[in-house]
């Protein structure tokens, strides 16, 4: 059975429609790449899994459970899917270690003591057990981000969504998160990644998604989509983002 | 029959002061309370309830405080309540207080990035909750200025209340002068008065804000 079913999904903002009947299953384990132009709908989509953002039309599917049914506890939901955004979102007033046991502590009403052994467990999955007492603006963008990864780890979720969490990376920033990545993969993690880094795609990713214009314009195999597109539309845009 | 300004002059000032004192005080927390529930209700996802909101705001923000004392002191005797000046007085400045400090604490609360909340509900967290442990210990930091300076504000603006006949510090000051007639020695110990409430209060908002700085 699949994780998460996208079907015949539509999601407008007025009369803009974002997501134009969308349909797509990730399976447990699977990790998939979700490439495309800007304002193609790549992030929608994800806050749309996630429950953040209703759809007009269509129905989305986690685990069994209608996301889209007004009676879904959306806050169960989103303990079991974490998300990663862009821009970090950490908490600025708080430490690595309260940015990352705030949740279970709150949400799952764990022991301080046991969050504490939590946020070391996650902080050493990202490499930076040794910043557990620092605050976000003392750490550099690619430990951020790195932080936010483990904040969610702390949850457990069963699917993680990443939204082009290594694009306001410097270049040398942008491995050491990747590699975060490629370690959750490794143990098993279900993952819908948008993302700009091909060659990071090819080589993680089980398939890929390319997104234009709000609808699913061509997906496959990560090494058969990325090496030979179907689709005009895909060739210009892996020729744009390789050169 | 006009008297000299004496000591026992300077003794009945400071002891309307105490007045002052506590009207600003009533007023602070009455309004404070009012202030809490409008600024949350101007961040529900709930529409109807913003708007109730927005228009308590809008309403007391467009009209005169002067207008808020006359019409508990004068206008509730006409529907048979009878009000003495003080709950008159008290009453109204909550209102008054209230809508400013919602105003003001709205503002800091909308000042918190959008994804702040959406990080705290990715996670799981209530509403109440992201409001709670993140909203809120951010827009505090940010709100502490303007609010201390609201209630400076305030603390003078009480003086209002001397028309309709609350004897707090410038009531006071007018009976002395009548008396004494010393407007000059009068009005000048009276804004030291003013002076020695409100100079300390800006020195504690500072130090507030410079150590919830380091404490982030
Ligand atoms: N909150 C919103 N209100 C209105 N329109 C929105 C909103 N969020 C996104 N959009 C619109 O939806 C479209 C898709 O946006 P989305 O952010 O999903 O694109 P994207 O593929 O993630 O692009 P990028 O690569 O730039 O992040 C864009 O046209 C955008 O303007
Ligand atoms: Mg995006």
């Amino acid at each position: 059975m699949s994780l998460v079913e996208l079907s015949h999904v539509v999601k407008r903002f007025g009369t803009n429609t974002v997501l134009d009947d969308v349909s797509m299953t990730v399976a447990p384990g699977e990790i998939i790449a979700v490439i495309g132009r800007s304002g193609s709908g790549k992030s929608t989509m994800l806050r749309c899994i996630n429950g953040l953002e209703p759809i007009q039309d269509g129905r989305i599917l986690f685990d069994g459970a209608v996301v889209n049914d007004p009676q879904t506890d959306l806050r169960a939901l989103r303990q079991r899917v974490g998300i990663v955004f862009q821009s970090y979102n950490l908490f600025p007033h708080l430490s690595v270690e309260k940015n990352i046991t705030l949740a279970p502590r709150v949400v799952k009403n764990m022991s301080e003591s046991e969050a504490r052994e939590l946020a070391r467990e996650v902080l050493r999955k990202v490499g930076l057990e040794e910043k557990i007492g620092a605050y976000p603006d003392q750490l550099s963008g690619g430990q951020q981000q790195r932080v936010a990864i483990a904040r969610s780890l702390a949850m457990r979720p069963q699917l993680m969504l990443f939204d082009e969490i290594t694009s306001a990376l410097d270049p040398e920033l942008t491995g050491e998160v990747l590699k975060v990545l490629e370690a959750m993969a490794g143990d098993g993690m279900t993952m819908l990644l948008v993302t700009h880094e091909i060659g990071f795609a090819k080589r993680v990713a089980s398939r890929v998604v390319f997104m234009h214009q709000g609808r699913i314009w061509e997906e496959g195999t990560a090494a058969e989509t990325l090496s030979a597109p179907r689709t005009q539309e895909l060739e210009t845009f892996l020729s744009a983002v390789l050169h | 029959m006009i008297r000299e300004f004496g000591f026992i002059d300077f003794m009945y000032l400071l002891a309307a002061a105490r007045w002052t004192v506590a009207l600003s005080g009533v007023a602070f927390l009455g309004g404070g309370l009012v202030g809490l529930l409008v600024a949350l209700m101007r961040v529900t996802p709930l529409a109807p309830v913003r708007w109730l909101a927005t228009i308590y705001v809008q309403a007391v923000q467009g009209t005169p405080l002067l207008a808020w004392l006359f019409l508990f002191y004068f206008g509730l005797p006409l529907v048979g309540l009878v009000v003495n000046p003080w709950i008159a007085a008290a009453t109204a400045f909550a209102i008054y207080a209230g809508a400013f400090l919602g105003d003001i604490w709205r503002g800091a609360l909308a000042a918190i990035p959008r994804t702040q909340w959406e990080a705290g509900a990715s996670l799981g967290l209530s509403f109440l909750d992201q409001l709670r442990y993140i909203i809120m210990p951010q827009a505090v930091r940010i709100a502490i200025p303007p609010t201390v300076g609201f209630l400076v504000q305030l603390i003078k603006n009480t003086s209002l209340a001397a028309a309709i006949g609350f004897v707090e510090l410038t009531r006071e000051a007018q009976i002395t002068n009548a008396s004494t007639f010393r407007p000059m020695t009068v009005f000048v110990i009276v804004a030291a008065i003013y002076f020695a409430m409100c100079f300390p209060l800006t020195q504690w908002s500072r130090y507030l804000e410079q150590r919830l700085h380091v404490a982030r």
